[in-house]
């Protein structure tokens, strides 16, 4: 695995930005009442998506989740098409007919955000049965929820990967409530991580807070499917700073205890931290992004708000190849 | 002249020769070939099964294991799974080994595979076929025996196809894998042994258009799939009686052939639809719908439709037999419109 570079570390940080600033920024919008539909917010997960994008090219493939804004920014979409796709606009990347739970972008390996809980993992080892069968050494990823790790799916998508030794890293992305319920209530096993041995592949928890975990355990793992030796299984333990969807009143949240210290982590100051020790990060560079990043998702908001709603007879087209 | 061969032969030459032409088709399904891993069928190089009914036998030994792929007892993981590799490049072409388990799997053809193109902006293109059967009359029983067709064809973003012979079938297959969009393709399993002509080399039936098998003046009886021989048996012992039916095969499900079939009603005048699937929110429902609203000042009668019952599929043979749809419901239906049958 490649050691983590100063270029590297920039291009981290400027993405944990672009997606904190975003998703706060959506969140604000949201309650103004100018954002239609749902949105399910990733902030506070910022250094799963990040961590694990860093080390793949647009040819690698990636499915997401509901919670899919994080995952989209960190592939590489453009952050100004992602905006009026959400705001529901023709220049939305999907022409404003997707929304936020259905955002995607092939040219960039994104196979899409996912309205369906589990419906990412039989398309992930889909991309991967691709990338072995045409003898790339493309990787696919899959981020899931804990609430996704109960589906069928799961099992069934997991136990293929294994047994075709698919290159498919599946990363779950714990934050600890799948919905409304606890996933100490929803998962027989404590550990998401532990079910990989049921189907003979490896499996790790790691802290989903600490950039620099994530970046290892998906570096390794991502290197491991590109050699052809099969898929891994990556739980990172988070929280989401925001409620399930916006809206969401999180009666269930703990207020106090080891929940609510994670609840208080945030990992991009923790990775500032880090990489200005290291010397990864200048103070001045950080200090940098963090104004470009507020500028960028400024822009975004501008080019969405400005942009003109889908024409009607656009509802139309795109349901068959002509 | 053509050879006669099985509509199973016709589909596995088109299947075989689709991946001849295109190294991005593949198959998956359970037991397509049969016996991986096992040992003295790889020495030989031999499959199993080739399919639960041996539709895909062969193909195995000829294109390789990575290109005919077993999958576990999987529906909805290989599904999807032919959704993604579909997204990303290939022209993966899963069996559904029979309709019944399509409730397995159906989010990936519900919820993904037939909306990515329109959720994604018309980014996406998923050049899919899925294969699977149905029908009554195996004594298969309830959950090895419906039609869903229909249910599938409801769905936007999907093509449907129900080939009734064995030159439809290769043809319809080989438009079917080169489409690039998701097709569900649905053979009826006690269609497997029938013979026909089929030419040897490599042909497209085209998607979308329904084909007039008899023409006729009188009335209209539009099948799908093997109701075609109820209607062609209908036809000719109502010719009796003077009575031209005009016998359209619809085909294609979904998009149908509505141009083909008021054309015919504009002509005749009279319309029944023999359909095998369940009797409500069918295609034959669909159909009464449009060319009620389209063709009504054509009509000398109301719209008819002969379908299965509203139950399950039986096992006993004497109930199966009642079950389906057959010439003598159908002329008791004709009789209802038509002064000259009335008795």
């Amino acid at each position: 695995m490649e050691k983590l570079s100063k270029k590297r570390a920039e291009w981290i940080y400027k993405k944990m930005n672009d997606i904190r600033n975003f998703e706060d920024e959506v969140h604000q919008i949201f309650s103004t009442g100018s954002i239609p539909g749902f949105v399910h917010l990733y902030a506070g997960e910022e250094a799963i998506a990040t961590g694990v994008c860093a080390h793949l090219t647009d040819k690698d493939y990636i499915t997401s989740t509901h919670r899919g804004h994080g995952h989209c920014i960190a592939k590489g979409c453009d952050l100004d098409k992602m905006m009026a796709e959400i705001y529901g606009k023709e220049t939305g990347l999907c022409k404003g007919k997707g929304g936020s739970m259905h955002i995607a972008d092939i040219d960039k390996g994104m196979l899409g955000a996912n309205g369906m809980v589990g419906g990412g993992f039989p398309i992930a080892i889909g991309a991967a049965l691709r990338n072995k069968y045409l003898k790339t050494d493309d990787v696919a990823v899959c981020f899931f929820g804990d609430g996704a790790a109960n589906e069928g799916t799961f099992h069934e998508s997991i136990n293929m990967a294994s047994i075709w030794k698919l290159p498919v890293v599946f990363v779950n992305e714990n934050n600890s409530y799948g919905e409304a319920t606890p996933q100490k209530y929803a998962s027989g096993s404590k550990r998401i991580a532990d079910r990989a041995s049921a189907y003979g592949i490896p499996g790790e928890t790691i802290d989903g807070k600490d950039l620099m975990a994530v970046y290892e355990a998906a570096g390794k793992a991502i290197d491991r499917a590109r050699k052809g030796e099969g898929p891994t299984l990556i739980e990172c333990i988070t929280y989401r700073n925001y409620g399930h969807f916006e809206g969401d009143e999180q009666k269930y949240k703990a207020k106090e205890g080891q929940e609510k210290d994670l609840a208080d982590r945030d990992s991009i100051p923790e990775f500032r931290e880090y990489a200005v020790a290291e010397k990864l990060l200048s103070a001045e560079k950080a200090d940098q992004i963090e104004q470009t990043s507020v500028e960028d998702i400024e822009h975004a908001i501008k080019f969405a708000e400005e942009s003109p709603i889908p024409k009607p007879e656009s509802l139309y087209e795109n349901v068959f190849v002509d | 002249m053509a050879r006669r061969i099985t509509f199973m032969k016709a589909i596995n030459e088109g299947l075989d020769m689709a991946m001849e032409k295109d190294e991005r088709v593949i198959l998956l399904g359970e037991d397509i070939a049969g016996g991986a891993k096992v040992d003295h069928l790889a020495k030989q190089n031999e499959d199993a099964w080739g399919g639960v009914f041996g539709v895909t036998k062969g193909l195995m030994p000829k294109y390789g294991r990575e290109r005919v792929i077993d999958t576990p007892i999987s529906e909805m993981g290989y599904m999807g799974a032919s959704v993604g590799a579909a997204a990303t490049g290939l022209r993966p072409v899963p069996e559904l080994m029979f309709n019944d388990f399509i409730g397995f799997c159906l989010d990936t053809i519900l919820a993904q595979g037939s909306k990515m193109r329109y959720m994604f902006g018309g980014k996406a293109k998923i050049p899919m076929t899925i294969r699977t059967c149905h029908g009554a009359g195996a004594s298969a029983a309830a959950q090895h025996s419906g039609s869903y067709y229909g249910i599938l064809a409801s769905i936007p973003g999907i093509k449907v196809v129900v080939p009734s012979n064995p030159y439809d079938a290769k043809g319809l297959l080989i438009a079917a894998i080169e489409d690039d969009n998701v097709v569900v393709f649905s053979e009826d399993k006690t269609l497997y042994g029938l013979k026909d002509e089929v030419p040897e080399e490599y042909y497209k039936v085209e998607i979308g258009k329904a084909k007039i098998k008899r023409e006729g003046t009188d009335l209209t009886i539009v099948t799908i799939g093997k109701m075609l021989y109820v209607a062609l048996e209908v036809a000719e012992r109502l010719a009796k009686d003077g009575i031209e039916v005009e016998v359209i095969d619809l085909i294609t499900v979904a998009p149908w052939d509505q141009e083909t079939v008021i054309n015919s009603v504009k002509k005749t005048g009279r319309l029944i639809i023999i359909d095998e699937a369940n009797p409500h929110n069918n295609t034959a429902t669909d159909i009464v719908a449009v060319v009620g609203d389209q063709a009504f000042d054509y009509l000398d009668g109301p719209i008819k439709k002969v379908c299965a019952p509203n139950t399950p599929v039986p096992f006993a043979t004497n109930l199966e037999q009642l079950y389906l749809p057959n010439a003598d419901r159908v002329i008791e239906t004709a009789a209802e419109l038509i002064d000259d049958l009335k008795k």
